[in-house]
């Protein structure tokens, strides 16, 4: 079974720390990890290649130093990581970021299963997946909290809806996206550590995967950033002073409605 | 991609400080891209010597723009029952419509659902387009994505919203993907701009606490996904009048290669938060699981329920139904008390519209406290624990 996982580099979003003076983020010290979804997608990749055999790709779109989670992502049971990196890609938004992996797909050979993270933990839109089932014109099930059946030619799934979960039977080949449910990612062994400090990634850019300029980037974003602001604080802002004795005692004055 | 002028620069640093995402600097007196520059546009505002500019922004790709017309809302529906949502939906769609001077449609895919569409019309539709067929009884996501991109490129509305679900995030990536359209998720707020009606999308930005606005200059329907509660449904007049059109498709487009071969609905003992009147929320400010069991009681002493920041749920100190925020629930109840929290964006739009806020937490400059009405600062282990004491007593 050929699988293709989809990763991303993005800031651990819990260290992101604000400097409230100019309501910007502060990154010293944010660490860059591969999405948390996505470590779970690789994780059921690996799982399902010792079962029934085959091989994992690891995918990336990003700048150079998203190199570091392929490496990662050879270290946890991926053959081989990928690249696809270029400045004309930077601005992309979901629409022109699924081209681009799929032109990367079409490049380095397609695969019975593609398995994505459900949502990136930077941007949270999970649209990327779904866009690329899309474009490959392939079967596509989100929120996927459960492999149950494996056969060559079909999967069945367990699919986490808003009330519960559907059992979802759908052909290979197929695109999933899985939610932290699904597994416990393992930790890589110092054998994976070592494979993938030797690994090579091997790196693309847009014209080695026949990539449209008017389709990448900010040039093929549909979606177009307008303005970016900083909310209006609002609310009283009636800040208690004292001891912690006297702070409460005001604020229990004022919440006697619902005491 | 971004440029700099570095003739034009002078080097005084304003993009630096303006930048949400810490993507340029200055560097020997010049400014200096970097990789994670979003092209956002900040910082080309902030420039007072117009030293940058964006080049190669915007599609070239033409579209008719002008035959697009009309508001839809994808009304989702789920064992014969129409979700809350999709009528928080139709609310905004209706002020979006009329600012328009457009009608507002709704668009409802599903079996058995002919009974279902007058609470739609009452809800402030003017027209329900209805498909109705066996092969829609259960959510798949090919057909239900199929017959939607048809009944779009068939219609050509100029908008679509979608419930931010578990089907609408399925469904509408692939129908926007599909129709090259820009699709933007998670939406707090919907507005018309006047001078050219252009929908305007507002979402929480990644990093720095901000929000974007968001526009699809060039490309139609301009397509989003807004969460439950965070939207007001109209107040059902069963006196508007509208029509029911159901809408005949080829058999071909109802084939499907996905098979639902079971559901199974969650056995909740679990209190929904989105209907509790008192929420007490814990953040990081909490430090383990037993934190949870401080701000338990005092939820308990004011018959309010537990809720929680991602921080607290990712760490596992509660589980994801507690989430207040962008990736989890949005809620609006008479009390929210955060402890611990410290109120970015994330979390802030998943709670600020309840009535009284009140921020507990150790850092006078978290931005909890511009949100909240009132705020105490102190470590919330005395000031929690002397809280639920104090209501005790005033109970008695």
């Amino acid at each position: 079974m050929e699988i293709i996982v989809c990763v991303k580099q993005v800031p651990d979003t819990k260290d992101v720390r604000l400097d409230p003076k100019t309501n910007t983020m502060s990154r010293e010290g944010v660490e860059s990890i591969m999405n948390p979804f996505d470590r779970h997608a690789l994780e059921e990749a690996v799982r399902l290649k010792e079962k029934h055999g085959g091989s994992v790709r690891a995918l990336s779109m990003g700048p150079p130093q998203a190199a570091e989670v392929l490496r990662e992502a050879i270290a946890c049971g991926a053959d081989e990581g990928v690249l696809v990196s270029d400045r004309a890609f930077a601005g992309a938004d979901t629409w022109a970021t699924s081209y681009t992996l799929v032109k990367a797909i079409e490049t380095i050979g397609d695969a019975d299963l593609i398995l994505c993270g459900k949502q990136a933990i930077d941007g949270d839109t999970a649209q990327v997946g779904p866009g690329m089932a899309s474009r490959m014109g392939r079967p596509y099930v989100t929120c996927v909290q459960k492999t149950r059946e494996v056969e060559p030619d079909h999967i069945v799934v367990e699919r986490m809806m808003d009330d519960g979960y559907d059992v979802v039977r759908l052909p290979l080949p197929a695109l999933l996206t899985v939610v932290k449910d699904i597994n416990e990612p393992r930790i890589p062994s110092l054998k994976g550590k070592i494979r993938a400090k030797k690994a090579e990634i091997k790196t693309l850019c847009a014209a080695d995967i026949g990539a449209e300029e008017q389709y990448i980037g900010l040039a093929g974003s549909p979606t177009q950033v307008v303005k970016v602001f900083s909310p209006e604080p609002r609310g009283n802002r009636e800040i208690f002073s004292g001891s912690v004795d006297e702070q409460v005692e005001q604020l229990v004055a004022c919440l006697k409605p619902f005491i | 991609m971004l440029k700099v002028d570095s003739d034009v620069c002078i080097g005084c640093g304003a993009c630096e400080e303006s930048c949400p995402f810490g993507a340029i600097s200055v560097e020997d007196g010049c400014a200096v891209v970097g990789d994670n520059c979003t092209l956002c546009g900040t910082c080309v505002d902030e420039c007072e010597v117009e030293a940058l500019h964006i080049e190669g922004g915007g599609r070239t790709i033409g579209m008719d723009i002008e035959a697009w017309s009309g508001i839809w809302v994808f009304i989702e529906s789920r064992h014969g029952v129409i979700a809350d949502v999709s009528f928080e939906l139709l609310g905004i769609g209706r002020k979006l419509a009329d600012d328009r001077d457009v009608a507002l449609c709704a668009v409802l895919l599903g079996k058995d659902l002919h009974n279902s569409c007058d609470s739609l019309i009452a809800g402030g539709a003017d027209i329900v387009y209805l498909v109705d067929d066996s092969a829609l009884g259960q959510y798949r996501e090919d057909v239900y994505g199929r017959i939607l991109e048809h009944l779009i490129r068939e219609y050509k509305p100029e908008v679509v919203l979608a419930g931010a679900t578990a089907i609408g995030r399925s469904v509408i990536p692939q129908v926007a993907t599909a129709l090259g359209a820009g699709l933007t998720a998670d939406c707090t707020q919907l507005a018309i701009r006047k001078e050219d009606g252009m929908l305007l999308q507002t979402r929480p930005a990644f990093g720095g606490n901000i929000m974007a606005t968001i526009e699809c200059p060039r490309s139609r329907p301009q397509m989003a996904t807004v969460r439950a509660k965070v939207m007001a449904p109209l107040e059902p007049d069963t006196s508007r009048n509208g029509e029911i059109i159901s809408v005949a498709m080829e058999k071909e487009l109802f084939d499907s290669a996905v098979e639902v071969l079971e559901t199974v609905q969650a056995e909740t003992d679990q209190v929904n938060i989105q209907e509790v009147e008192v929420l007490v929320a814990g953040g990081r400010g909490l430090e383990n699981e037993k934190g949870f069991a401080i701000i338990r009681e005092l939820a308990d002493e004011l018959n309010g329920a537990l809720a929680a920041s991602r921080a607290a749920v990712d760490a596992g100190w509660v589980s994801y139904p507690h989430q207040v925020g962008q990736t989890g629930k949005t809620v609006c109840p008479k009390l929210y008390i955060a402890c611990g929290i410290s109120g970015a964006i994330q979390h802030a739009v998943g709670m600020q519209s309840a009535e009284t806020i009140v921020a507990i937490n150790r850092d006078e400059e978290a931005p909890i406290f511009d949100i909240a009405t009132y705020g105490v600062v102190g470590d919330l282990f005395e000031v929690v624990p002397a809280l639920t004491k104090k209501i005790r007593e005033a109970r008695k």
